[in-house]
């Protein structure tokens, strides 16, 4: 599969700053968004708000902004904007972009927004049960990675340049080993979530992180040793190493302050909060950069299977 | 196969309705009458012995109306005072056989007051009347997370009208909290028989009216745990029965 994003018409196509930049807008604004839906969990406010889809009986009236109703229905008014931001890069990439694949992209974003949404609401009236609060949080994840894939596909980099077919002759190759990485990573979301929304222990999401580590390490130090030379693949697997350090550490605190120093806490503290939305909101962006990874791989390199013969030497039949 | 699904799915209609019938038979039947002049009560005290986790002062600075006029506000888990334990919900597990008892007119009442639950664990009978009250101007969220019965959640004005509620199936330490205010958390007991009582401030409790008979009583703390005994009760008899945490019970 070659990941080239053009269609017979694109050689018309060209980069458009200002939508590109309110795909980079959008991004930040799902980054905030997630953060916001990190701190009601964090501040176990996702029922201060007990009705849905109005707010205290209200479509349009802000209430006090006071105690866990400020992060619940912050996160609320973030998200109403996020779902109209997601409406206009919907039309605009219709009117806008030529490629067929990124115009379905904007309509799969309008789609996954408005299930995001429905989810949210499902867990308020069913009273958070854990497998539609980890849903959530793992269609919120995929969402933000989506975005930021579509702010890739309108960069000037991704529309001026040609993609290469380098290739990969390695037994396990860096396609295949950046959707092993991308399995890793939801497979941690899903553990971590169903531990932090009640319905799991906390040792599957440890036992999780060794694993998930070691095939995130595996898939980043392959990229770099192997392809230090094509830039985006680089700084996609730079990336993925430095937020991987940064999750494990943000994880033990996470459990430090959380399991080990607050399981008896009489509410939330602040450093349970700030560790635990940091290591949601750095998961966020591994996942992202996971994405991004893969992505690359399948845009700049080639499967043994698709190597140009010449690649792979001229084929010597003896007698 | 298809067989064995159909016989499956009665056997589960067959089930399901046999306990609703059980559920309204017993609700439907009248009081086991129980002789006063022979009953007995239950007097005891609920001790607390080693080094209790100190209560941690809450921080309610993020909603002002919170903090008007109220005095600092501690956690409850462990109100030791003097080695006496307040908070213990004591009951009597079984034994009773199949009595049936009236449920209570009047309804039990829960307030908000300063940001907190008045009484922190209480008991209610199935069925009985839950009146709660917001006595603070501060809104609420009152929420009680039960598994056996139907959970649910509901807001309440500052100063807002009184909300009603009932429960019907037995159900030990319920947690209620308010999702507005994190710190706010009680537990509430509803019993099938009103034969329980919570431990007061001096760690006493008394449970009155009892038909003479063996029973298992128990006292359960919302960390510790439950502790129960056996004990027997004769007519017109005042029983002395204590309780027992430690610092061991509250690290476990």
């Amino acid at each position: 599969m070659e990941f080239h994003l053009k269609s017979p018409h694109t050689s018309a196509l060209t980069y458009n700053p200002a939508y590109h930049r309110f795909t980079i807008f959008l991004s930040v604004c799902v980054f905030l968004l997630i953060v916001a839906g990190a701190l009601v969990t964090s501040n176990d406010a996702g029922l201060a708000v007990p009705d849905w889809p109005t707010s205290f009986g209200s479509f349009y009236k802000i209430p006090p902004m006071v105690g866990g109703v400020k992060y619940e229905h912050g996160h609320r008014m973030i998200a109403q904007f996020v779902g109209f931001l997601t409406i206009i890069l919907a039309i605009w990439t219709q009117r806008s972009d030529s490629r067929p694949t990124i115009r379905k992209l904007g309509w799969f974003a309008l789609t996954l927004v408005i299930a995001q949404g429905i989810l949210g609401g499902l867990t308020v009236k069913m009273l958070l049960p854990w497998y539609v609060s980890t849903g959530h949080a793992m269609l919120a994840q995929t969402f933000f990675s989506l975005t930021i894939l579509m702010s890739i596909f309108a960069s000037r980099r991704w529309i001026e340049t040609e993609p290469q077919h380098l290739p990969d002759v390695a037994p396990v190759g860096l396609r295949t080993l950046s959707l092993f990485a991308l399995a890793a990573v939801y497979m941690q979301l899903f553990l971590g979530g169903a531990f932090r929304h009640g319905g799991m222990h906390f040792l599957p999401h440890i036992i999780g992180a060794g694993f998930a580590a070691a095939i995130l390490l595996w898939t980043s130090i392959r990229a770099l040793t192997a392809f230090p030379q094509v830039r985006p693949i680089r700084a996609a697997a730079s990336a993925i190493l430095g937020l991987l350090v940064l999750q494990l550490v943000l994880g033990f605190g996470a459990y430090l302050t959380r399991i080990e120093w607050g399981k008896d806490a009489a509410q939330p503290r602040m450093s349970m909060v700030l560790t635990t939305v940091a290591h949601v909101a750095i998961g966020a962006l591994l996942l992202a950069h996971c994405f991004m990874l893969s992505v690359y791989a399948y845009r700049y390199l080639s499967s043994r299977s698709l190597e140009p013969a010449v690649a792979r030497g001229p084929k010597v039949v003896t007698a | 196969m298809h067989l064995r699904f159909v016989f499956l799915f009665a056997l589960l209609l067959v089930g399901c309705s046999s306990t609703k019938q059980e559920t309204a038979q017993k609700s439907s039947q009248p009081p086991t009458p129980i002789d006063v002049a022979t009953a007995g009560t239950i007097t005891g005290t609920i001790t607390f012995s080693g080094d209790a986790p100190k209560p941690e002062k809450i921080d309610m600075s993020q909603d002002p109306a919170c903090v008007i006029g109220t005095e600092p506000n501690f956690s409850q888990s462990f109100a030791v005072d003097k080695g006496k334990l307040q908070n213990v919900y004591v009951y009597i597990k079984d034994d009773l056989g199949n009595r049936v008892f009236a449920t209570p007119s009047e309804a039990a009442t829960l307030d908000q007051h300063g940001c907190r639950y008045v009484p922190h664990v209480m008991g209610v009978m199935v069925n009985q009347k839950l009146r709660i009250l917001n006595s603070d101007v501060a809104m609420h969220n009152i929420h009680p997370a039960a598994q056996v019965n139907q959970s649910w959640n509901v807001s309440q004005s500052p100063k807002g009208d009184p909300i009603e509620q009932t429960f019907s199936k037995p159900e030990l330490m319920i947690p209620v909290k308010c999702n507005q205010h994190p710190w706010m958390k009680m537990y509430l007991n509803v019993s099938p028989h009103p034969f329980f009582s919570v431990s007061r401030r001096d760690g006493t409790f008394e449970i009155k009216g009892l038909p003479p008979g063996v029973y298992t009583i128990a006292a359960v703390h919302e960390r510790m745990g439950e502790k129960t005994q056996k004990i027997t009760v004769g007519a017109k008899e005042t029983k002395a029965v204590d309780f027992a945490f430690t610092a061991a019970d509250a690290n476990k």
